[in-house]
Parts: C-alpha cells; sequence; structure tokens
C-alpha cells in the first residue's frame, strides 16, 4: 500500500497553491505535514483524498491510478478542525453512519462502533447528541467516525487546532497509539513542530504551497536540508546569524561571539541556524559558548522561560527549562550550546551539523 | 457589598416606561376595555360583561372567518417554506451571482402592501390584466371578482410572490453559515444529496427556519391590506380574512363591544400558537 503525488500542481486562476509536488507515503506510517497556515496543506490533504482535483499531475495508490476518481470511491476519512458529526444524530449513530451507508449488517456495526467508542473512550456517551459534548469528545467522535470504517488513508486536518491545551495534550499523547496496528496511510495536517515531533513518523516541511524536505521526523528536525526547512520546523523561530570561519575559529560577523569549532567545512561565511532552545541561562551541553544580550522581553510558557534579547544588531530567542526571571533592558549572559550549531551555506544548504 | 440607593436611577426607566405605555398597554387596555361594555357614542357606556366573548366564539360568522384564514395561512406555509428553501439551496454561493440574486430576491419585500395588493388586482384582471387575460386565452375561464376559488388563487399567489423572499432570505443565510467541511465530511461518508438535506442542512437550518415559520405565520394570519386591495374580501365572503373582518364589524357596523373582544380573541389565537409553537421547536435546545 502507498499513496503517490506525481508532479501534482494546483492553480485557482492566476495563484499557484501548490507547485508540482512529488511524495511518496508508504503503507503503515503517520505524515505529518508541516506548515503555517496557508502553506497549502489542506489542499494537498485534498488532492489526496480526491475531493479537490489536481490541476496537472497525477495521484497513485497501490499501483492504480486514482486521479479523479470520486472520494465515495476511495476507501478514506477525514477529520477536521472543526468538528464535523452529523448535529441530529446521536454519537453512536455519527459513528455508525460511514458503515450504515455501505452496507455492513447491523451486529458488525454494533460491535465495531463499541470498540472504536471505547478506544475513544466515548463508550458512556453513545447516546448524546454532539451538542451535548464538550469540544474533545466532540472531535474523539469525528475520530471515531473516520476509524470505525479501516479506511486505507486516513486525514486528519489539524484535528487537535480547536481543543483547549488540556484535551489537546490528552488527546495528542492518544493519537499515535490509535493507528499504531493499522493498515493505513495516515496524514497529519499541522502549524506547530511540536506536534510532528511527539506524533514521529515522517514529517513534511511545507511552505508556500512547496513541500521543502520529506523524512523520518527526527531526520528533518535534527538535520535540515536547508535554512527553510529548519525555520518551518522550529517554535519559537530559529535564530540565524552569519558567521565566518577561518580554521577552527568561527565567529559571529560583527565579532561579538567567538567559537572554537570542529566542523569540517571550508574556510569562509556561513550562515548559522541556533534553536532556542540551545541557547539557555545556565550552561548545557560539554561545548558553550557565552553570548550577551540586552533584554527585550522575558516571558513564562509554562514551566519554561522565553527571552527574547538583542545581541548587535540582531534580535534572540532563547528558551530556559525552569522559571528565569530577567528584567526588561537588563545585560545578562546567555550560553549557545554550539554542537547543536547548524551551519548553512551561501544557497542555505545544510553544510555540517554541530 | 454596601448598595448605594440612588432614586434618580428610576428617571432612566421612565423614558421607557411611558413608551411601552403609549404604545402597547394603552392601546389595549382601551381595546380590553370596550370588550367588556356597550357603547351607543357620546361616551355613555353599559357594562356587559363576558357577552361579546361569547357571542363572537359562538358566531358562525367568526367560525368561517378564523376557517379561512387557518386555511390561508396553512397553505402559504405549505408553499412558501419548501419553495423558500428550494430556491435558496439553487441559489450560488459566491461570484457574481450572489448579489443578482439577493438583489432579486429582496425586491418583492421592499414593494409597500398596498401597491403589491393594486399591482396584483391588476394584473390579474380577465380583461385587462397580464395573468388574468392569459389565462383566459389559454382557456381557462378565469375571473378573481366573481369566483371564490379564482380569488383565493390569486391571493395565495400574490402572497406567494410577496414573501417567499423572506424565506429564501433566511435559509441562504442559513445554508451559508453550514462550514464547507460538512459537505467534505458527507462527501467522504458516500450520503446522497438526500441525506446530506436532511441530515445535515435541514439540521443546521433548524433555528432560522423557525424564525421563518413563525414570522410567515404571524404575517399571514394578520394578513389585511393586501387581500384588502385585491379582493376587498370578495366575491361575497370568499377572502375575508380574519382582519378584513375584524374591520368590516368595528368600523363598517361600528360594533365596537364585539370587535373589541374579536380583537382579544385573534391576538390570544397569534400568541398561542406561536408560544406552543416555539416551545415545540426549541425544546431540544433549552436541554443542552
Amino acid at each position: 500500500m502507498s499513496l503517490e503525488l506525481k508532479n501534482v500542481e494546483k492553480k485557482v486562476g492566476i495563484e499557484t497553491h501548490i507547485y508540482p509536488t512529488n511524495i511518496k507515503l508508504e503503507k503503515n506510517t503517520i505524515n505529518v505535514l508541516l506548515g503555517s497556515t496557508l502553506a497549502g496543506k489542506t489542499t494537498l490533504m485534498q488532492i489526496m483524498a480526491g475531493l479537490d482535483k489536481p490541476t496537472s499531475g497525477e495521484i497513485w495508490f497501490n499501483g492504480e491510478n486514482v486521479t479523479g476518481k470520486q472520494v465515495q470511491k476511495r476507501n478514506v476519512s477525514m477529520v477536521y478542525q472543526q468538528f464535523i458529526n452529523y448535529p441530529s444524530f446521536t454519537v453512536y449513530e455519527n459513528i455508525a453512519s460511514p458503515l450504515k451507508i455501505t452496507g455492513v449488517n447491523s451486529d458488525e456495526i454494533k460491535e465495531r462502533v463499541g470498540k472504536v467508542a471505547e478506544l475513544l473512550k466515548l463508550s458512556a456517551m453513545l447516546d448524546k447528541k454532539p451538542d451535548e459534548l464538550s469540544g474533545g469528545q466532540q472531535q474523539r467522535t469525528a475520530l471515531a467516525r473516520a476509524l470505525v470504517k479501516d479506511s486505507d488513508l486516513i486525514l486528519l486536518d489539524e484535528p487537535l487546532a480547536n481543543l483547549d491545551f488540556k484535551l489537546r495534550e490528552e488527546l495528542r499523547e492518544e493519537l499515535p497509539k490509535l493507528f499504531e496496528d493499522r493498515e493505513c496511510i495516515v496524514v497529519y495536517a499541522t502549524t506547530e513542530p511540536s506536534d510532528a515531533l511527539m506524533i514521529g513518523g515522517n514529517t513534511a516541511t511545507i511552505l508556500e504551497g512547496k513541500i521543502i524536505q520529506y523524512g523520518k521526523t527526527l531526520d528533518v528536525y535534527n538535520r535540515p536540508e536547508n535554512l527553510t526547512s529548519a525555520k518551518v520546523f522550529s517554535d519559537p523561530p530559529m535564530n540565524i546569524a552569519e558567521i565566518s570561519k577561518s580554521g577552527d575559529t568561527c565567529k559571529l560577523i560583527d565579532n561579538s561571539v567567538q567559537w572554537k569549532s570542529n566542523v569540517k567545512i571550508k574556510d569562509g561565511n556561513y550562515k548559522i541556524g541556533i534553536r532556542p532552545h540551545n541557547i539557555t541561562t545556565y550552561k548545557e551541553g560539554n561545548n558553550t559558548v557565552e553570548i550577551n544580550g540586552k533584554v527585550l522581553i522575558s516571558e513564562l510558557s509554562g514551566s519554561e522561560s522565553l527571552i527574547h534579547f538583542t545581541n548587535g544588531n540582531l534580535n534572540w530567542v532563547s528558551l530556559s527549562n525552569g522559571i528565569q526571571q530577567k528584567n526588561i533592558g537588563e545585560n545578562t549572559k546567555l550560553f549557545m550550546n554550539v554542537d547543536e550549531f547548524l551551519y548553512f551555506d551561501e544557497n542555505n544548504r545544510l553544510v555540517n551539523h554541530g | 457589598m454596601n448598595k448605594t440607593i440612588n432614586q434618580k436611577a428610576w428617571f432612566f426607566v421612565v423614558p421607557v416606561f411611558v413608551l411601552v405605555a403609549f404604545n402597547a398597554a394603552i392601546p389595549l387596555m382601551t381595546v380590553v376595555n370596550y370588550s367588556f361594555q356597550e357603547t351607543f357614542g357620546n361616551n355613555v357606556f353599559a357594562w356587559e360583561g363576558t357577552r361579546w366573548f361569547k357571542q363572537i366564539l359562538l358566531s358562525e360568522r367568526f367560525h368561517d372567518a378564523l376557517g379561512r384564514q387557518i386555511a390561508f395561512t396553512f397553505i402559504i406555509l405549505l408553499i412558501q417554506i419548501p419553495l423558500g428553501i428550494g430556491i435558496a439551496l439553487t441559489m450560488p454561493k459566491k461570484g457574481w451571482g450572489v448579489p443578482v440574486c439577493l438583489i432579486l430576491m429582496s425586491m418583492p419585500l421592499l414593494i409597500p402592501w398596498n401597491v403589491v395588493g393594486a399591482m396584483w388586482n391588476i394584473f390579474a384582471l380577465p380583461d385587462i390584466g397580464f395573468l388574468g387575460y392569459s389565462l383566459n386565452a389559454i382557456g381557462f375561464d378565469f375571473n378573481f371578482t366573481q369566483q371564490p376559488g379564482d380569488a383565493w388563487f390569486t391571493t395565495i399567489l400574490m402572497d406567494v410572490w410577496h414573501w417567499t423572499s423572506l424565506v429564501v432570505l433566511l435559509s441562504y443565510a442559513g445554508l451559508n453559515s453550514i462550514q464547507p467541511a460538512y459537505y467534505q465530511a458527507a462527501e467522504i461518508d458516500g450520503a446522497s444529496r438526500w441525506a446530506t438535506f436532511r441530515y445535515i442542512e435541514l439540521p443546521k437550518m433548524k433555528k432560522v427556519l423557525t424564525l421563518a415559520i413563525l414570522l410567515r405565520f404571524m404575517d399571514s394570519f394578520m394578513i389585511y391590506t393586501e387581500p384588502f386591495v385585491l379582493t376587498g374580501g370578495g366575491p361575497g365572503n370568499a377572502t375575508a380574512f380574519l382582519s378584513i373582518d375584524l374591520v368590516k364589524m368595528a368600523l363598517g357596523q361600528f360594533d365596537l363591544g364585539p370587535a373589541a373582544a374579536m380583537s382579544l380573541i385573534y391576538f390570544f389565537i397569534v400568541l398561542l400558537v406561536c408560544w406552543v409553537f416555539y416551545s415545540l421547536m426549541m425544546k431540544n435546545e433549552v436541554k443542552s
């Protein structure tokens, strides 16, 4: 089982929503489409499902060309950001609806609905109507509807975006387990890098209608092919600075920071990308270098502290564990983990790692 | 917490109080006043108790008018609601067609009632009106000024023309508020067009349709101007709906007592039907 997009392109009027795209998704994988709003994730999913036709290019599923094949005839299911359920049906009827239409007998429906409901912790709510449920339960119902019919392709379009923080964490942890022993391809669209890391599998970074990089999630994260992919896969945004290297000495272009590096690249000018969590108020890693900064904003996010500061002409973001109180305007010292620096050449390609 | 007492606050309530008193309570009380008394003019009143109410409730004339009214309202609801939904479903959802359709649909609603009556009167005249003349030309013996059936046909057609737009606009608004994802979900499930309508569109339109039915019920149940101009309640009493009959009684015959009693009964019927209908429709909503 595999899903392959061959040179798929989508234009609406004179606007290009998806540039010619090639991607092959394999059986029993979870694939994250990671990109900001309007990057083209939803369009790509709708093309994969057959809800929308590409302007050009082909979609192959299991060695069959399914371009233009109606969605009803493809065994797919989809979950949306909004909680989409039939408003006048009970939870049970909602989950059963895809099976009823395909004419599964009622005993089997009962069994399968019961099983999925249990998996999604909906057993106690089967007689309720969707608007009597919390947002989390409504989305669970929608997920159950997608899971009940053993689809070949399950598309999840930002399914957690409309949930509040707690419900979101809870469901996010459950999600990968739901698909564990299923024979299907799962596609999961999200704007949040942390979702991709949590879900694992494969990730495709997307920007402005183009797939930038596709591969194992951790590979894409640790070894982004280029600066764009690294930027898409970083939240808070990645710090980028220009440096020059000669011998084993690297320094920021403005000479404010200097460090020893054993990266095997030629001498010259490069860009480095530093993820915010690699700049901390304490030393982390074996190889750190100090950077002085003037605090712009200091904010807490859960049990982490985000400190925005300036050094030279650049604004930097750092993310430290624990509560690190800094005053605005304060001069402070932070530590950068040199081993985690990403080096990019003049074409913005990753040249080495660490 | 200490409450400060500020009697001046009452001054802010007074304008509303006066306004409501003048536009609702006082006129209504006048009617109530008339309904229990007999008057011969010159401000001479005699107490009659519930006599007028009994008289109206037992009178054949009232029964007939009420019967005609119920039949009329029932028929126009039966036509306008499905027709309105149907038109709304076929209207475009985007593009230049949207404003065109919306403007076309709003037109009938902007025309004053008596103008609608006059328009249709002329339109349906058997000798010179386009509708009347055409119907006769193709072999129908159509004359709404003389044949009760034709008068009903014309009145209903006029009301459908005038008011279906309201149902269309409300339904259209209801349909447009449904997120496209619902349609996609139905498509993925392989639901038929009918199932999509029945299980997604209709439940999602429930609130606006309740409103549409209520508005159309109230308006049609109190219809006066258009049939007054079109048929004057005739031929005979064929299209004398409650309002028309009421005005005949009050101003034509100057039977103020019975007319007042009839007004109140009329008012309570409208109130009761609206209340029952609304509570039934909203029964499930309250629960959640």
